[in-house]
Protein backbone atom coordinates (compact mmCIF):
# COMPACT_ATOMS: atom_id res chain seq x y z
CA UNK A 1 0.00 0.00 0.00
CA UNK A 2 1.37 3.37 -0.99
CA UNK A 3 1.66 6.26 1.43
CA UNK A 4 -0.88 8.25 -0.48
CA UNK A 5 -3.38 5.45 -0.22
CA UNK A 6 -2.82 5.20 3.54
CA UNK A 7 -3.34 8.94 3.84
CA UNK A 8 -6.48 8.59 1.81
CA UNK A 9 -7.83 5.82 4.04
CA UNK A 10 -6.99 7.86 7.12
CA UNK A 11 -8.86 10.82 5.72
CA UNK A 12 -11.81 8.63 4.92
CA UNK A 13 -11.90 7.34 8.49
CA UNK A 14 -11.62 10.83 9.93
CA UNK A 15 -14.52 11.94 7.77
CA UNK A 16 -16.64 9.07 9.00
CA UNK A 17 -15.84 9.78 12.63
CA UNK A 18 -16.70 13.42 12.18
CA UNK A 19 -20.08 12.55 10.71
CA UNK A 20 -20.86 10.22 13.60
CA UNK A 21 -19.75 12.77 16.18
CA UNK A 22 -21.88 15.55 14.69
CA UNK A 23 -24.83 13.19 14.50
CA UNK A 24 -24.62 12.43 18.22
CA UNK A 25 -24.07 16.08 19.07
CA UNK A 26 -27.16 17.03 17.10
CA UNK A 27 -29.24 14.47 18.97
CA UNK A 28 -27.91 15.71 22.30
CA UNK A 29 -28.61 19.29 21.29
CA UNK A 30 -32.20 18.50 20.32
CA UNK A 31 -32.82 16.56 23.52
CA UNK A 32 -31.19 19.35 25.55
CA UNK A 33 -33.37 22.01 23.92
CA UNK A 34 -36.46 19.90 24.48
CA UNK A 35 -35.66 19.41 28.15
CA UNK A 36 -34.61 23.03 28.66
CA UNK A 37 -37.69 24.51 27.02
CA UNK A 38 -39.87 22.87 29.67
CA UNK A 39 -37.61 23.68 32.62
CA UNK A 40 -37.03 27.29 31.63
CA UNK A 41 -40.74 27.82 31.19
CA UNK A 42 -40.55 28.42 27.42
CA UNK A 43 -43.19 25.79 26.81
CA UNK A 44 -45.64 23.91 28.96
CA UNK A 45 -44.19 20.43 29.72
CA UNK A 46 -47.74 19.19 30.08
CA UNK A 47 -48.22 19.87 26.35
CA UNK A 48 -44.76 19.21 24.88
CA UNK A 49 -43.49 16.71 27.46
CA UNK A 50 -39.71 16.37 27.91
CA UNK A 51 -37.00 13.72 27.68
CA UNK A 52 -36.93 13.15 31.41
CA UNK A 53 -40.72 12.77 31.54
CA UNK A 54 -40.58 10.37 28.57
CA UNK A 55 -38.01 8.23 30.36
CA UNK A 56 -39.92 8.18 33.63
CA UNK A 57 -43.14 7.31 31.79
CA UNK A 58 -41.41 4.43 30.04
CA UNK A 59 -39.95 3.25 33.35
CA UNK A 60 -43.35 3.35 35.00
CA UNK A 61 -44.81 1.31 32.16
CA UNK A 62 -41.99 -1.17 32.55
CA UNK A 63 -42.48 -1.48 36.29
CA UNK A 64 -46.18 -2.17 35.88
CA UNK A 65 -45.28 -4.90 33.38
CA UNK A 66 -47.11 -3.07 30.61
CA UNK A 67 -44.23 -1.98 28.41
CA UNK A 68 -43.19 -5.22 26.74
CA UNK A 69 -46.67 -6.59 26.08
CA UNK A 70 -47.45 -3.39 24.18
CA UNK A 71 -44.17 -3.44 22.27
CA UNK A 72 -44.42 -7.12 21.46
CA UNK A 73 -48.00 -6.81 20.25
CA UNK A 74 -47.13 -4.07 17.79
CA UNK A 75 -43.88 -5.73 16.74
CA UNK A 76 -45.57 -9.06 16.17
CA UNK A 77 -48.35 -7.53 14.08
CA UNK A 78 -45.85 -5.61 11.98
CA UNK A 79 -43.54 -8.55 11.33
CA UNK A 80 -46.40 -10.86 10.39
CA UNK A 81 -47.99 -8.19 8.18
CA UNK A 82 -44.70 -7.32 6.53
CA UNK A 83 -43.48 -10.86 5.89
CA UNK A 84 -46.77 -12.18 4.57
CA UNK A 85 -47.53 -9.00 2.64
CA UNK A 86 -44.14 -9.09 0.95
CA UNK A 87 -44.37 -12.80 0.18
CA UNK A 88 -47.83 -12.42 -1.37
CA UNK A 89 -46.74 -9.29 -3.23
CA UNK A 90 -43.64 -10.90 -4.75
CA UNK A 91 -45.56 -14.06 -5.67
CA UNK A 92 -48.25 -11.99 -7.38
CA UNK A 93 -45.62 -10.00 -9.27
CA UNK A 94 -43.99 -13.23 -10.49
CA UNK A 95 -47.35 -14.57 -11.64
CA UNK A 96 -48.10 -11.34 -13.48
CA UNK A 97 -44.69 -11.42 -15.18
CA UNK A 98 -45.37 -14.89 -16.51
CA UNK A 99 -48.78 -13.90 -17.87
CA UNK A 100 -48.77 -10.64 -19.84
CA UNK A 101 -52.46 -11.18 -20.52
CA UNK A 102 -53.34 -11.28 -16.86
CA UNK A 103 -51.10 -8.26 -16.37
CA UNK A 104 -53.03 -6.25 -18.94
CA UNK A 105 -56.36 -7.35 -17.51
CA UNK A 106 -55.47 -6.51 -13.93
CA UNK A 107 -53.54 -3.31 -14.60
CA UNK A 108 -56.41 -0.84 -13.90
CA UNK A 109 -57.41 -2.77 -10.79
CA UNK A 110 -53.89 -2.52 -9.45
CA UNK A 111 -53.76 1.18 -10.22
CA UNK A 112 -57.00 1.81 -8.33
CA UNK A 113 -55.93 -0.39 -5.44
CA UNK A 114 -52.66 1.49 -5.27
CA UNK A 115 -54.32 4.90 -5.38
CA UNK A 116 -56.92 3.99 -2.78
CA UNK A 117 -55.99 4.94 0.80
CA UNK A 118 -56.17 1.49 2.32
CA UNK A 119 -57.17 3.04 5.63
CA UNK A 120 -60.58 3.61 4.12
CA UNK A 121 -61.04 -0.16 4.21
CA UNK A 122 -60.56 -0.24 7.99
CA UNK A 123 -64.24 -0.46 8.99
CA UNK A 124 -64.86 -3.21 6.43
CA UNK A 125 -61.91 -5.20 7.73
CA UNK A 126 -63.16 -4.86 11.28
CA UNK A 127 -66.53 -6.26 10.28
CA UNK A 128 -65.06 -9.06 8.22
CA UNK A 129 -62.09 -10.10 10.33
CA UNK A 130 -63.23 -8.94 13.73
CA UNK A 131 -62.04 -6.11 15.95
CA UNK A 132 -58.74 -7.63 17.00
CA UNK A 133 -55.16 -8.24 15.98
CA UNK A 134 -56.44 -10.07 12.88
CA UNK A 135 -57.83 -6.88 11.35
CA UNK A 136 -54.62 -5.02 12.16
CA UNK A 137 -52.45 -7.64 10.51
CA UNK A 138 -54.66 -7.72 7.44
CA UNK A 139 -54.43 -3.95 7.23
CA UNK A 140 -50.62 -4.06 7.33
CA UNK A 141 -50.58 -6.93 4.86
CA UNK A 142 -52.83 -5.08 2.45
CA UNK A 143 -50.77 -1.92 2.52
CA UNK A 144 -47.46 -3.71 2.03
CA UNK A 145 -48.76 -6.19 -0.56
CA UNK A 146 -49.94 -3.50 -2.93
CA UNK A 147 -46.70 -1.49 -2.91
CA UNK A 148 -44.69 -4.68 -3.26
CA UNK A 149 -46.64 -5.90 -6.30
CA UNK A 150 -46.37 -2.55 -8.02
CA UNK A 151 -42.67 -1.95 -7.49
CA UNK A 152 -41.48 -5.54 -7.98
CA UNK A 153 -43.49 -5.96 -11.16
CA UNK A 154 -42.14 -2.77 -12.65
CA UNK A 155 -38.67 -4.02 -11.71
CA UNK A 156 -39.34 -7.23 -13.64
CA UNK A 157 -40.76 -5.57 -16.73
CA UNK A 158 -38.27 -2.73 -16.96
CA UNK A 159 -35.42 -5.12 -17.63
CA UNK A 160 -35.74 -4.31 -21.30
CA UNK A 161 -36.33 -6.59 -24.23
CA UNK A 162 -32.66 -7.06 -24.89
CA UNK A 163 -31.89 -9.58 -22.17
CA UNK A 164 -35.08 -11.48 -22.82
CA UNK A 165 -34.17 -11.66 -26.49
CA UNK A 166 -30.70 -12.80 -25.63
CA UNK A 167 -32.10 -15.59 -23.50
CA UNK A 168 -34.49 -16.59 -26.24
CA UNK A 169 -31.74 -16.81 -28.82
CA UNK A 170 -29.78 -18.99 -26.43
CA UNK A 171 -32.81 -21.28 -26.50
CA UNK A 172 -33.94 -20.51 -22.94
CA UNK A 173 -37.43 -21.34 -21.75
CA UNK A 174 -39.56 -18.67 -20.10
CA UNK A 175 -38.75 -20.15 -16.71
CA UNK A 176 -35.02 -20.10 -17.44
CA UNK A 177 -35.27 -16.52 -18.67
CA UNK A 178 -36.94 -15.58 -15.41
CA UNK A 179 -34.58 -17.46 -13.13
CA UNK A 180 -31.32 -16.59 -14.87
CA UNK A 181 -31.93 -13.09 -16.23
CA UNK A 182 -35.02 -11.33 -14.92
CA UNK A 183 -35.00 -12.32 -11.24
CA UNK A 184 -31.31 -11.70 -10.49
CA UNK A 185 -31.45 -8.40 -12.36
CA UNK A 186 -34.39 -7.36 -10.20
CA UNK A 187 -32.73 -8.09 -6.86
CA UNK A 188 -31.97 -4.40 -6.17
CA UNK A 189 -35.56 -3.42 -7.01
CA UNK A 190 -36.94 -6.16 -4.78
CA UNK A 191 -34.71 -5.03 -1.96
CA UNK A 192 -35.79 -1.41 -2.20
CA UNK A 193 -39.39 -2.65 -2.38
CA UNK A 194 -38.76 -4.47 0.92
CA UNK A 195 -37.58 -1.27 2.53
CA UNK A 196 -40.67 0.60 1.39
CA UNK A 197 -42.87 -2.30 2.40
CA UNK A 198 -41.50 -2.46 5.93
CA UNK A 199 -42.35 1.21 6.41
CA UNK A 200 -45.81 0.62 4.97
CA UNK A 201 -46.42 -2.23 7.41
CA UNK A 202 -45.80 0.12 10.32
CA UNK A 203 -48.32 2.53 8.85
CA UNK A 204 -50.85 -0.27 8.48
CA UNK A 205 -50.33 -1.55 12.02
CA UNK A 206 -50.46 1.81 13.76
CA UNK A 207 -53.56 2.84 11.85
CA UNK A 208 -55.11 -0.53 12.61
CA UNK A 209 -54.37 -0.09 16.29
CA UNK A 210 -55.87 3.38 16.23
CA UNK A 211 -59.06 1.84 14.99
CA UNK A 212 -59.54 -1.32 17.00
CA UNK A 213 -56.96 -2.38 19.44
CA UNK A 214 -56.76 -2.62 23.19
CA UNK A 215 -53.03 -3.15 23.15
CA UNK A 216 -49.92 -1.99 21.33
CA UNK A 217 -48.06 1.26 20.76
CA UNK A 218 -50.74 2.64 18.44
CA UNK A 219 -53.29 2.04 21.15
CA UNK A 220 -51.08 3.80 23.73
CA UNK A 221 -50.76 6.81 21.45
CA UNK A 222 -54.48 7.13 20.88
CA UNK A 223 -55.28 6.47 24.52
CA UNK A 224 -52.65 8.98 25.70
CA UNK A 225 -54.12 11.60 23.39
CA UNK A 226 -57.65 11.00 24.59
CA UNK A 227 -56.81 11.33 28.29
CA UNK A 228 -54.34 14.14 27.63
CA UNK A 229 -51.27 12.20 28.78
CA UNK A 230 -48.82 13.67 26.28
CA UNK A 231 -45.92 12.02 28.12
CA UNK A 232 -47.37 8.65 27.24
CA UNK A 233 -47.87 9.70 23.60
CA UNK A 234 -44.29 10.94 23.31
CA UNK A 235 -42.86 7.88 25.04
CA UNK A 236 -44.73 5.57 22.64
CA UNK A 237 -43.56 7.55 19.63
CA UNK A 238 -39.94 7.40 20.78
CA UNK A 239 -40.18 3.64 21.25
CA UNK A 240 -41.82 3.36 17.86
CA UNK A 241 -38.93 5.28 16.27
CA UNK A 242 -36.44 2.86 17.79
CA UNK A 243 -38.41 -0.20 16.67
CA UNK A 244 -38.90 1.10 13.13
CA UNK A 245 -35.20 1.89 12.86
CA UNK A 246 -34.24 -1.59 14.11
CA UNK A 247 -36.46 -3.24 11.56
CA UNK A 248 -35.25 -1.03 8.74
CA UNK A 249 -31.63 -1.83 9.51
CA UNK A 250 -32.45 -5.52 9.75
CA UNK A 251 -33.86 -5.35 6.22
CA UNK A 252 -30.83 -3.35 5.06
CA UNK A 253 -28.49 -5.98 6.55
CA UNK A 254 -30.46 -8.69 4.77
CA UNK A 255 -30.09 -6.72 1.55
CA UNK A 256 -26.32 -6.61 1.97
CA UNK A 257 -26.14 -10.36 2.39
CA UNK A 258 -28.29 -10.98 -0.68
CA UNK A 259 -26.21 -8.55 -2.73
CA UNK A 260 -23.08 -10.40 -1.73
CA UNK A 261 -24.55 -13.66 -2.90
CA UNK A 262 -25.22 -12.12 -6.26
CA UNK A 263 -21.70 -10.82 -6.48
CA UNK A 264 -22.38 -7.15 -6.08
CA UNK A 265 -20.42 -4.92 -3.80
CA UNK B 1 -31.34 -26.59 -51.24
CA UNK B 2 -27.86 -28.06 -51.20
CA UNK B 3 -26.37 -29.63 -48.10
CA UNK B 4 -23.82 -26.82 -47.99
CA UNK B 5 -26.55 -24.27 -47.35
CA UNK B 6 -26.82 -23.17 -43.74
CA UNK B 7 -29.66 -20.70 -44.07
CA UNK B 8 -31.98 -20.17 -46.96
CA UNK B 9 -34.68 -17.51 -47.30
CA UNK B 10 -37.05 -17.74 -50.27
CA UNK B 11 -39.55 -15.09 -51.34
CA UNK B 12 -39.69 -13.79 -47.81
CA UNK B 13 -42.08 -11.01 -46.90
CA UNK B 14 -42.39 -9.51 -43.44
CA UNK B 15 -45.02 -7.05 -42.29
CA UNK B 16 -45.05 -5.43 -38.85
CA UNK B 17 -48.50 -4.76 -37.52
CA UNK B 18 -49.08 -1.93 -35.11
CA UNK B 19 -52.38 -0.40 -34.07
CA UNK B 20 -51.64 2.80 -35.95
CA UNK B 21 -50.04 1.36 -39.10
CA UNK B 22 -48.46 -1.59 -40.77
CA UNK B 23 -44.89 -1.56 -41.98
CA UNK B 24 -43.64 -3.62 -44.87
CA UNK B 25 -40.11 -4.35 -43.70
CA UNK B 26 -39.03 -7.14 -46.06
CA UNK B 27 -40.45 -8.06 -49.46
CA UNK B 28 -39.41 -10.68 -51.98
CA UNK B 29 -36.13 -11.46 -50.29
CA UNK B 30 -34.01 -14.39 -51.45
CA UNK B 31 -30.86 -15.08 -49.51
CA UNK B 32 -28.64 -18.09 -49.17
CA UNK B 33 -25.84 -18.52 -46.63
CA UNK B 34 -23.37 -21.27 -47.44
CA UNK B 35 -21.50 -23.39 -44.95
CA UNK B 36 -18.22 -21.81 -43.85
CA UNK B 37 -19.09 -18.52 -45.49
CA UNK B 38 -18.66 -15.13 -43.85
CA UNK B 39 -21.41 -12.95 -45.24
CA UNK B 40 -21.93 -9.26 -44.59
CA UNK B 41 -25.17 -7.37 -45.07
CA UNK B 42 -25.06 -3.63 -45.69
CA UNK B 43 -28.07 -1.45 -46.39
CA UNK B 44 -29.65 1.90 -45.68
CA UNK B 45 -30.64 2.62 -42.12
CA UNK B 46 -34.00 1.13 -41.21
CA UNK B 47 -34.21 -1.03 -44.34
CA UNK B 48 -34.87 -4.27 -42.50
CA UNK B 49 -31.47 -5.85 -41.73
CA UNK B 50 -32.19 -6.62 -38.10
CA UNK B 51 -35.57 -7.97 -39.15
CA UNK B 52 -33.86 -10.46 -41.46
CA UNK B 53 -31.65 -11.70 -38.63
CA UNK B 54 -34.71 -12.05 -36.40
CA UNK B 55 -36.33 -14.14 -39.13
CA UNK B 56 -33.32 -16.43 -39.22
CA UNK B 57 -33.30 -16.89 -35.42
CA UNK B 58 -37.04 -17.48 -35.39
CA UNK B 59 -37.73 -14.48 -33.16
CA UNK B 60 -40.05 -13.47 -36.01
CA UNK B 61 -41.95 -15.55 -38.55
CA UNK B 62 -42.35 -14.39 -42.16
CA UNK B 63 -45.72 -13.20 -43.44
CA UNK B 64 -44.97 -14.99 -46.71
CA UNK B 65 -42.22 -17.20 -48.09
CA UNK B 66 -40.03 -19.71 -46.33
CA UNK B 67 -37.05 -19.64 -44.01
CA UNK B 68 -34.97 -22.73 -43.51
CA UNK B 69 -32.01 -22.92 -41.14
CA UNK B 70 -29.69 -25.90 -40.85
CA UNK B 71 -32.21 -27.93 -42.83
CA UNK B 72 -35.08 -27.32 -40.43
CA UNK B 73 -37.36 -24.46 -39.38
CA UNK B 74 -35.79 -21.64 -37.35
CA UNK B 75 -37.79 -22.66 -34.27
CA UNK B 76 -36.32 -26.17 -34.43
CA UNK B 77 -32.84 -24.77 -35.00
CA UNK B 78 -32.99 -22.56 -31.92
CA UNK B 79 -30.03 -23.12 -29.67
CA UNK B 80 -27.89 -24.04 -32.69
CA UNK B 81 -27.77 -20.41 -33.80
CA UNK B 82 -25.63 -17.84 -32.03
CA UNK B 83 -26.89 -14.27 -32.03
CA UNK B 84 -24.70 -11.40 -30.97
CA UNK B 85 -26.44 -8.11 -30.41
CA UNK B 86 -25.22 -4.58 -30.81
CA UNK B 87 -25.15 -4.09 -27.07
CA UNK B 88 -23.34 -6.87 -25.31
CA UNK B 89 -26.20 -7.65 -22.87
CA UNK B 90 -23.76 -9.29 -20.47
CA UNK B 91 -25.39 -10.13 -17.14
CA UNK B 92 -23.64 -7.76 -14.79
CA UNK B 93 -24.05 -9.88 -11.62
CA UNK B 94 -22.21 -12.79 -13.22
CA UNK B 95 -18.47 -13.01 -13.66
CA UNK B 96 -17.16 -13.13 -17.21
CA UNK B 97 -16.65 -16.87 -16.79
CA UNK B 98 -20.25 -17.45 -15.73
CA UNK B 99 -21.50 -15.17 -18.49
CA UNK B 100 -19.62 -17.24 -21.02
CA UNK B 101 -21.13 -20.45 -19.64
CA UNK B 102 -24.69 -19.08 -19.81
CA UNK B 103 -25.57 -20.65 -23.16
CA UNK B 104 -24.35 -24.09 -22.12
CA UNK B 105 -26.23 -23.77 -18.82
CA UNK B 106 -29.45 -22.91 -20.60
CA UNK B 107 -29.04 -25.84 -22.97
CA UNK B 108 -28.24 -28.07 -19.99
CA UNK B 109 -25.08 -29.02 -21.82
CA UNK B 110 -22.68 -27.92 -19.12
CA UNK B 111 -20.31 -30.85 -18.67
CA UNK B 112 -16.71 -30.72 -17.46
CA UNK B 113 -15.62 -31.07 -21.10
CA UNK B 114 -17.87 -28.37 -22.57
CA UNK B 115 -16.94 -26.14 -19.66
CA UNK B 116 -13.22 -26.44 -20.19
CA UNK B 117 -13.69 -25.95 -23.92
CA UNK B 118 -15.57 -22.72 -23.25
CA UNK B 119 -12.98 -21.51 -20.78
CA UNK B 120 -10.23 -22.36 -23.24
CA UNK B 121 -11.83 -19.85 -25.59
CA UNK B 122 -11.41 -17.15 -22.94
CA UNK B 123 -7.72 -18.01 -22.62
CA UNK B 124 -7.22 -18.23 -26.34
CA UNK B 125 -8.75 -14.86 -27.02
CA UNK B 126 -6.96 -13.02 -24.27
CA UNK B 127 -9.63 -12.78 -21.60
CA UNK B 128 -8.31 -15.61 -19.43
CA UNK B 129 -7.06 -13.20 -16.77
CA UNK B 130 -10.46 -11.59 -16.52
CA UNK B 131 -12.60 -14.67 -16.00
CA UNK B 132 -13.36 -13.79 -12.40
CA UNK B 133 -14.02 -10.13 -13.16
CA UNK B 134 -17.45 -8.60 -13.54
CA UNK B 135 -18.53 -7.00 -16.84
CA UNK B 136 -18.47 -3.51 -15.29
CA UNK B 137 -14.72 -3.91 -14.79
CA UNK B 138 -14.03 -4.45 -18.49
CA UNK B 139 -13.60 -1.96 -21.33
CA UNK B 140 -16.20 -1.75 -24.08
CA UNK B 141 -14.05 -3.74 -26.50
CA UNK B 142 -13.38 -6.47 -23.95
CA UNK B 143 -17.05 -6.70 -23.09
CA UNK B 144 -17.96 -7.10 -26.73
CA UNK B 145 -15.32 -9.79 -27.08
CA UNK B 146 -16.70 -11.54 -24.01
CA UNK B 147 -20.13 -11.42 -25.61
CA UNK B 148 -18.68 -13.02 -28.73
CA UNK B 149 -17.05 -15.76 -26.69
CA UNK B 150 -20.33 -16.35 -24.87
CA UNK B 151 -21.97 -16.80 -28.26
CA UNK B 152 -19.22 -19.12 -29.46
CA UNK B 153 -19.19 -21.15 -26.23
CA UNK B 154 -22.68 -22.42 -26.97
CA UNK B 155 -21.10 -24.02 -30.08
CA UNK B 156 -23.43 -22.51 -32.65
CA UNK B 157 -23.52 -23.77 -36.20
CA UNK B 158 -24.49 -20.36 -37.48
CA UNK B 159 -23.33 -17.06 -36.07
CA UNK B 160 -25.33 -13.84 -36.48
CA UNK B 161 -23.74 -10.51 -35.62
CA UNK B 162 -25.86 -7.37 -35.59
CA UNK B 163 -23.61 -4.29 -35.73
CA UNK B 164 -21.42 -5.71 -32.98
CA UNK B 165 -18.85 -2.94 -33.15
CA UNK B 166 -20.99 0.13 -33.64
CA UNK B 167 -20.86 1.18 -29.99
CA UNK B 168 -17.04 1.08 -29.89
CA UNK B 169 -14.45 3.75 -30.53
CA UNK B 170 -12.62 3.67 -33.85
CA UNK B 171 -9.36 2.18 -32.62
CA UNK B 172 -10.98 -0.60 -30.62
CA UNK B 173 -13.18 -1.29 -33.56
CA UNK B 174 -10.31 -1.83 -36.02
CA UNK B 175 -8.50 -4.09 -33.56
CA UNK B 176 -11.61 -6.11 -32.78
CA UNK B 177 -12.57 -6.48 -36.45
CA UNK B 178 -9.21 -8.02 -37.06
CA UNK B 179 -9.52 -10.36 -34.11
CA UNK B 180 -13.10 -11.38 -34.78
CA UNK B 181 -12.39 -12.19 -38.40
CA UNK B 182 -9.50 -14.43 -37.48
CA UNK B 183 -11.55 -16.10 -34.72
CA UNK B 184 -14.36 -16.81 -37.15
CA UNK B 185 -12.17 -17.96 -40.03
CA UNK B 186 -9.94 -20.16 -37.87
CA UNK B 187 -12.92 -21.69 -36.13
CA UNK B 188 -14.52 -22.45 -39.51
CA UNK B 189 -17.73 -20.75 -38.40
CA UNK B 190 -20.50 -19.68 -40.74
CA UNK B 191 -21.33 -16.07 -39.97
CA UNK B 192 -23.65 -13.28 -41.04
CA UNK B 193 -22.60 -9.77 -40.08
CA UNK B 194 -24.86 -6.74 -40.31
CA UNK B 195 -23.03 -3.42 -40.48
CA UNK B 196 -23.38 0.18 -41.58
CA UNK B 197 -19.71 0.41 -42.34
CA UNK B 198 -18.77 -0.51 -45.91
CA UNK B 199 -15.06 -0.79 -45.11
CA UNK B 200 -15.85 -3.12 -42.24
CA UNK B 201 -17.99 -5.30 -44.47
CA UNK B 202 -15.22 -5.55 -47.10
CA UNK B 203 -12.38 -6.29 -44.73
CA UNK B 204 -14.22 -8.88 -42.69
CA UNK B 205 -16.24 -10.99 -45.06
CA UNK B 206 -16.13 -13.29 -48.09
CA UNK B 207 -19.24 -11.79 -49.64
CA UNK B 208 -21.14 -8.55 -49.17
CA UNK B 209 -24.85 -8.37 -49.83
CA UNK B 210 -26.30 -4.91 -50.44
CA UNK B 211 -29.91 -4.47 -49.37
CA UNK B 212 -32.28 -2.04 -51.03
CA UNK B 213 -34.11 0.57 -48.97
CA UNK B 214 -37.18 -0.62 -47.11
CA UNK B 215 -38.70 -3.06 -47.90
CA UNK B 216 -35.46 -5.00 -47.90
CA UNK B 217 -34.50 -7.01 -50.97
CA UNK B 218 -31.11 -8.18 -52.11
CA UNK B 219 -29.93 -5.51 -54.51
CA UNK B 220 -26.50 -6.84 -55.24
CA UNK B 221 -24.14 -9.51 -54.02
CA UNK B 222 -20.42 -8.77 -54.21
CA UNK B 223 -17.79 -11.46 -53.74
CA UNK B 224 -14.67 -10.30 -51.90
CA UNK B 225 -11.43 -12.06 -52.72
CA UNK B 226 -8.83 -10.01 -50.94
CA UNK B 227 -6.01 -11.77 -49.15
CA UNK B 228 -4.88 -11.19 -45.59
CA UNK B 229 -6.31 -10.23 -42.26
CA UNK B 230 -9.06 -7.67 -41.86
CA UNK B 231 -6.49 -5.00 -41.17
CA UNK B 232 -4.24 -5.92 -44.10
CA UNK B 233 -7.21 -5.94 -46.42
CA UNK B 234 -7.73 -2.23 -45.87
CA UNK B 235 -4.52 -1.48 -47.80
CA UNK B 236 -4.96 -4.02 -50.62
CA UNK B 237 -5.13 -2.73 -54.17
CA UNK B 238 -8.66 -3.97 -54.85
CA UNK B 239 -10.12 -2.44 -51.69
CA UNK B 240 -10.90 0.98 -53.13
CA UNK B 241 -12.69 -0.39 -56.19
CA UNK B 242 -14.88 -2.64 -54.04
CA UNK B 243 -15.66 0.26 -51.73
CA UNK B 244 -16.71 2.44 -54.67
CA UNK B 245 -18.85 -0.30 -56.14
CA UNK B 246 -20.77 -0.89 -52.91
CA UNK B 247 -20.98 2.80 -52.11
CA UNK B 248 -22.55 3.47 -55.52
CA UNK B 249 -25.16 0.76 -54.95
CA UNK B 250 -26.03 2.21 -51.56
CA UNK B 251 -26.11 5.79 -52.69
CA UNK B 252 -28.75 5.05 -55.30
CA UNK B 253 -31.14 4.16 -52.51
N1 LIG C 1 -41.16 -4.39 -33.60
C1 LIG C 1 -41.45 -3.57 -34.64
N2 LIG C 1 -42.69 -3.11 -34.80
C2 LIG C 1 -42.99 -2.29 -35.84
N3 LIG C 1 -42.12 -1.90 -36.76
C3 LIG C 1 -40.86 -2.31 -36.65
C4 LIG C 1 -40.46 -3.18 -35.59
N4 LIG C 1 -39.14 -3.44 -35.71
C5 LIG C 1 -38.75 -2.78 -36.82
N5 LIG C 1 -39.77 -2.11 -37.38
C6 LIG C 1 -39.71 -1.29 -38.60
O1 LIG C 1 -39.25 -2.11 -39.65
C7 LIG C 1 -38.29 -1.45 -40.44
C8 LIG C 1 -37.02 -2.24 -40.50
O2 LIG C 1 -36.45 -2.31 -39.20
P1 LIG C 1 -35.07 -3.02 -38.89
O3 LIG C 1 -34.79 -2.82 -37.46
O4 LIG C 1 -35.11 -4.40 -39.39
O5 LIG C 1 -34.07 -2.16 -39.80
P2 LIG C 1 -32.48 -2.14 -39.79
O6 LIG C 1 -32.05 -2.22 -41.18
O7 LIG C 1 -31.93 -3.12 -38.84
O8 LIG C 1 -32.24 -0.67 -39.24
P3 LIG C 1 -30.92 -0.07 -38.58
O9 LIG C 1 -29.99 0.18 -39.69
O10 LIG C 1 -31.42 1.21 -37.97
O11 LIG C 1 -30.43 -1.06 -37.58
C9 LIG C 1 -38.12 -0.07 -39.84
O12 LIG C 1 -38.87 0.83 -40.60
C10 LIG C 1 -38.68 -0.19 -38.45
O13 LIG C 1 -39.30 1.01 -38.08
MG1 LIG D 1 -30.75 -2.93 -37.02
Amino acid sequence: MSREHMEYLKKLKRGRRLTAAVRILLLALLLGLWEASGRLGLADPFIVSSPSRVVSTALRLYESHDLFPHILTTFYETVVGFVSGTAIGVAAAVLLWFSPFLRRVLDPYLVVLNALPKIALGPILIVWVGAGPGAIIVMALLVSTVVTVMSVLSGFTEQGREREELMRTLGASRLQTFMKAVLPASVPTIMSALKISVGMSWVGVIVGEYLVSKRGLGYLIVYGGQVFKLDLVMASIVILCVLAAIMYYAVAAFEKRIDKRFGRE
Amino acid sequence: MGSDSVASLRGVKLVYHEPSRETLAVDGLDLEVKRGEFLSIVGPSGCGKTSVLSLITGLLTPSEGSVEVLGVSPAEARGRIGYMLQRDALLDWRTIERNVLLGLEVKRALTPESRSRALALLDKYGLGDFRRHYPAELSGGMRQKAALIRTLAAEPELLLLDEPFSALDYQTRILLEDEVRSIIKQGGYTAVLVTHDIAEAICMSDRVVVFSGRPARVKRSVGIDLAGTAFERRSRAGFGALFDLIWKELREE
